[in-house]
C-alpha cells in the first residue's frame, strides 16, 4: 500500500474544472473553515497565550508581583531541583514505556497476524485495554495492587510475597508496577499499527521466500521488517509524544508520588499551574518541554529518515 | 513470463507448476513442523490474553461479588455495588452527562472532519501545509497547560460548567487525528468515481453525497467512534470545567470515588464496570474498521 499512496496523492491533484474557477478556488478554504477556525481559538490562541505568559510574573497567590518577568522564569528553572527530577525522569519514563510497549506490541502484532482458530475473537479482546481511559486503567490497578485486597493476598496464600504489602508505595516497587499499567494500556496501541501495516505486506513476498528456502527470522528480516518500518517510526514518535505528555495515569495512581518520584514534566506542569496558582513559572515549564519535544521529535526523524536514503 | 522467452514458449510453466505442486502432500515432518507452529502461536497468545483479561475479571470479581469477600468467584452475585454507584454516588446521571458529550463530540468530529477531509484529499490550496504543521504543532503541548487558558476563554463566553465547553474541548483537541484519519479514507476512494458523476451532470456536492459517502462507511465509523471514546473518557478537561455535581461525567464520578479515604473497592469497581461497558463494546465493534483504515495508508497521509 505504500507504492500506491504517492500515487494517490497525485490523483488528488486534480485540476478544478476551468469554469467559475474564480468560485471553485475558494472551496477549500470553506471547507476547512470550521476545523481552522476551532483550531486557531482552542488550540493556537491558548498555546500563544502559554508563550506570553512565559514571560511573565503570573501568580495568583502573589498579585502584587505581576508584571513582564523577561526570562526570570527560565533562569529560576536551573536552580530547581524538582525541575530536574521530573525532567530525568520524564526520559527514563517514556524511554521504559516506549521500548516495552514496543517490543511485546510487535510481538503481538506478529502473533495475531498469523492465521488460527479463534483470531477475531483473541484480536478483539487483546487490543480491548487501548479504548480504556487513563482513569479506568488506574481503577483496575488501584484494586489489583491493594495490600488487603488485591492480588498479593492471593498469592501470598499460596506462598509468594509476603501479606499487606503496597506495591505502590514502596520506593523500589513503585516504578514498575506504574510501568505494568501503563503497559497493559499501551501495548494494543502499537500492535494495532503495526497489525495494520502487516496486513499490507504482499502474501507472494513470503510464497517466493519459501520457494528460495528462506526460513522465519530470515523472512522478518528480509521482508516484514523493511516493509514495517516506516510505521514503527510514526508509532513510536507519536506514542512517545504521548507518553510524555498524558498525566491522567500518574495523576490519579501516584499522585506523583511517593516524594515526587513518578512527578513527570508535565505532571509537575500541572502541580505549578493549577495547585500552586503559578501560571508563569508553569508556562515557562511548558514552552521548555514543548521545546525539548520538538527538538528530540526532529532529531529522531532525521536520525530515521537518514537510515533510509543510506538503503 | 512466456512472452517474455519467445525463443521457449513451452518450458517456463511447467517446471513452475510442478514445484508448486511437489509440498503438497503432508509428511511426518511437515505435520510435527505445523505442531510446533500452533505451540509457537497459542503458547504465547494464552499469556497475552490472561495478561489482558486478569484485571478486566479482577474488576468484574470486585464489582459483583458481596463487601468483604474474598472469593475468587463473584458468587454469590450482588448488584448492591451498582446500585450503590447509580442511585448514591449519582452514577445515573454522570452517565447521562457522558453519553452526552460523547455522542456530540461524535457527531461534530465527524462533520468537521469530512469537510476538512475533504479539502485537505481533493484540493490543493495556499496554506494547506501550514494548516498541517499547526495541527501537529498543537499536539506536542501538554493538554494540561491547555486548561487555563480555556479556562478563561469558556468563561468569557459564558460556558464554564455548561457541557458544551467539553464538546467542544474535546472535538478540537481531536481534531488533527479525525482530519488526518478522514482525509486517508477519502483519498482511498477513487477520484474517478467521482469525475465520472460530475460528467453525468451531478454537482460536486450531490456527486460527494451518492458517490463518495456511502464508500466512506468505514472512515466515518472509525473516526466517529474515536471521537466518541476519547470524548468519553476525557478525565482533565471534566475535572476542571465542571463545578458541580450535576455536570460530572463518569470519569470525574470515579476520581471522586478514588479519592474517598478507604476507598469502597465494591463500589469503585461497580462504577469502573458502568464507565468501560459503552467503550469496550463500541471498540469489539470498530476494531476491525480501524485496522483496516490504518491498512488502507490513512496514517501514512
Amino acid at each position: 500500500m505504500a507504492v500506491i499512496t504517492p500515487t494517490r496523492s497525485v490523483r488528488a491533484k486534480h485540476p478544478a474544472p476551468s469554469r467559475r474557477a474564480g468560485i471553485k478556488s475558494l472551496y477549500p478554504y470553506f471547507l476547512i473553515g470550521p476545523a481552522a477556525i476551532l483550531t486557531l481559538v482552542f488550540l493556537v490562541y491558548p498555546v500563544g497565550s502559554v508563550f506570553y505568559y512565559s514571560l511573565q510574573h503570573s501568580n495568583v497567590t502573589q498579585p502584587w508581583n505581576d508584571g513582564f518577568a523577561g526570562l526570570d522564569n527560565f533562569i529560576a528553572m536551573g536552580a530547581d531541583p524538582l525541575f530536574w527530577r521530573s525532567l530525568a525522569f520524564t526520559g527514563q519514563w517514556v524511554a521504559v514505556e516506549v521500548g516495552l510497549q514496543f517490543i511485546f506490541g510487535l510481538a503481538l502484532a506478529l502473533l495475531i497476524n498469523k492465521t488460527f482458530i479463534g483470531r477475531g475473537i483473541a484480536r478483539a479482546l487483546v487490543f480491548s485495554p487501548w479504548a480504556v481511559s487513563g482513569i479506568l486503567t488506574t481503577t483496575i490497578w488501584i484494586l489489583i495492587y491493594n495490600p488487603s485486597t488485591g492480588i498479593g493476598r492471593y498469592f501470598a496464600d499460596i506462598g509468594i510475597g509476603e501479606y499487606g504489602v503496597s506495591l505502590l508505595s514502596g520506593s523500589g516497587t513503585t516504578f514498575w508496577a506504574v510501568v505494568l499499567a501503563e503497559m497493559w494500556k499501551g501495548i494494543p496501541f502499537f500492535a494495532i499499527l503495526i497489525l495494520a501495516d502487516l496486513q499490507s505486506v504482499s502474501l507472494e513476498l513470503y510464497e517466493s521466500a519459501d520457494v528460495d528456502g528462506a526460513g522465519t527470522i530470515r523472512k522478518f528480516v528480509s521482508i516484514t521488517w523493511p516493509h514495517i518500518r516506516q510505521a514503527i517510526i510514526i508509532a513510536t514518535l507519536l506514542r512517545a509524544v504521548w507518553e510524555f505528555n498524558n498525566v491522567d495515569l500518574l495523576y490519579t495512581l501516584t499522585g506523583g508520588g511517593p516524594a515526587s518520584s513518578t512527578t513527570t514534566l508535565p505532571l509537575y506542569v500541572a502541580q505549578t499551574a493549577i495547585h500552586d496558582r503559578d501560571f508563569g513559572y508553569g508556562s515557562a515549564l511548558t514552552v521548555v518541554a514543548f521545546l525539548i519535544l520538538t527538538f528530540f521529535s526532529l532529531v529522531y526523524l532525521r536520525i530515521t529518515k537518514s537510515k533510509e536514503d543510506d538503503k | 513470463m512466456t512472452s517474455l522467452l519467445p525463443t521457449a514458449p513451452l518450458t517456463p510453466v511447467q517446471p513452475e507448476a510442478a514445484s508448486k505442486q511437489a509440498p503438497r502432500p503432508l509428511s511426518a515432518l511437515k505435520k510435527r513442523e505445523r505442531r510446533t507452529d500452533r505451540i509457537l502461536t497459542y503458547a504465547p497468545l494464552t499469556l497475552f490474553l490472561i495478561f489482558t483479561l486478569v484485571p478486566f475479571y479482577w474488576m468484574l470479581l470486585f464489582a459483583f461479588r458481596p463487601a468483604g469477600s474474598t472469593s475468587l468467584v463473584p458468587w454469590p452475585i450482588t448488584f448492591d455495588h451498582f446500585a450503590t454507584v447509580w442511585n448514591g454516588s449519582g452514577f445515573g446521571i454522570y452517565f447521562q452527562n457522558s453519553l452526552f458529550v460523547a455522542g456530540m463530540s461524535l457527531l461534530t468530529s465527524t462533520v468537521i472532519a469530512l469537510l476538512g477531509g475533504y479539502a485537505l484529499a481533493r484540493f490543493r490550496f495556499r496554506g494547506k501545509t501550514l494548516f498541517l504543521v499547526a495541527m501537529l504543532c498543537t499536539q506536542f503541548v501538554p493538554g494540561a497547560m491547555m486548561l487555563i487558558p480555556l479556562f478563561e476563554i469558556f468563561n468569557a463566553v459564558g460556558l464554564t460548567n455548561n457541557l458544551w465547553s467539553l464538546i467542544i474541548s474535546d472535538t478540537v483537541f481531536h481534531l488533527p487525528l479525525s482530519l488526518i484519519l478522514m482525509a486517508g479514507f477519502i483519498r482511498n476512494v477513487p477520484m474517478e468515481l467521482e469525475e465520472a458523476a460530475w460528467v453525468d451532470g451531478c454537482t460536486r456536492i450531490r456527486a460527494f453525497r451518492l458517490v463518495v459517502l456511502p464508500l466512506l462507511k468505514p472512515g466515518i465509523v472509525a473516526v466517529g467512534s474515536f471521537a466518541f471514546i476519547s470524548a468519553w473518557n476525557n478525565f482533565l478537561f471534566a475535572i476542571m470545567f465542571m463545578s458541580s455535581q450535576s455536570r460530572f461525567t463518569v470519569p470525574v464520578g470515579l476520581s471522586y470515588l478514588l479519592g474517598e479515604f478507604g476507598a469502597d473497592f465494591g463500589a469503585l469497581a461497580a462504577g469502573g464496570v458502568v464507565a468501560i461497558v459503552p467503550v469496550v463494546l463500541l471498540f469489539a465493534y470498530v476494531q476491525k474498521f480501524l485496522v483496516q483504515g490504518l491498512s488502507a495508508g490513512a496514517v501514512k497521509g
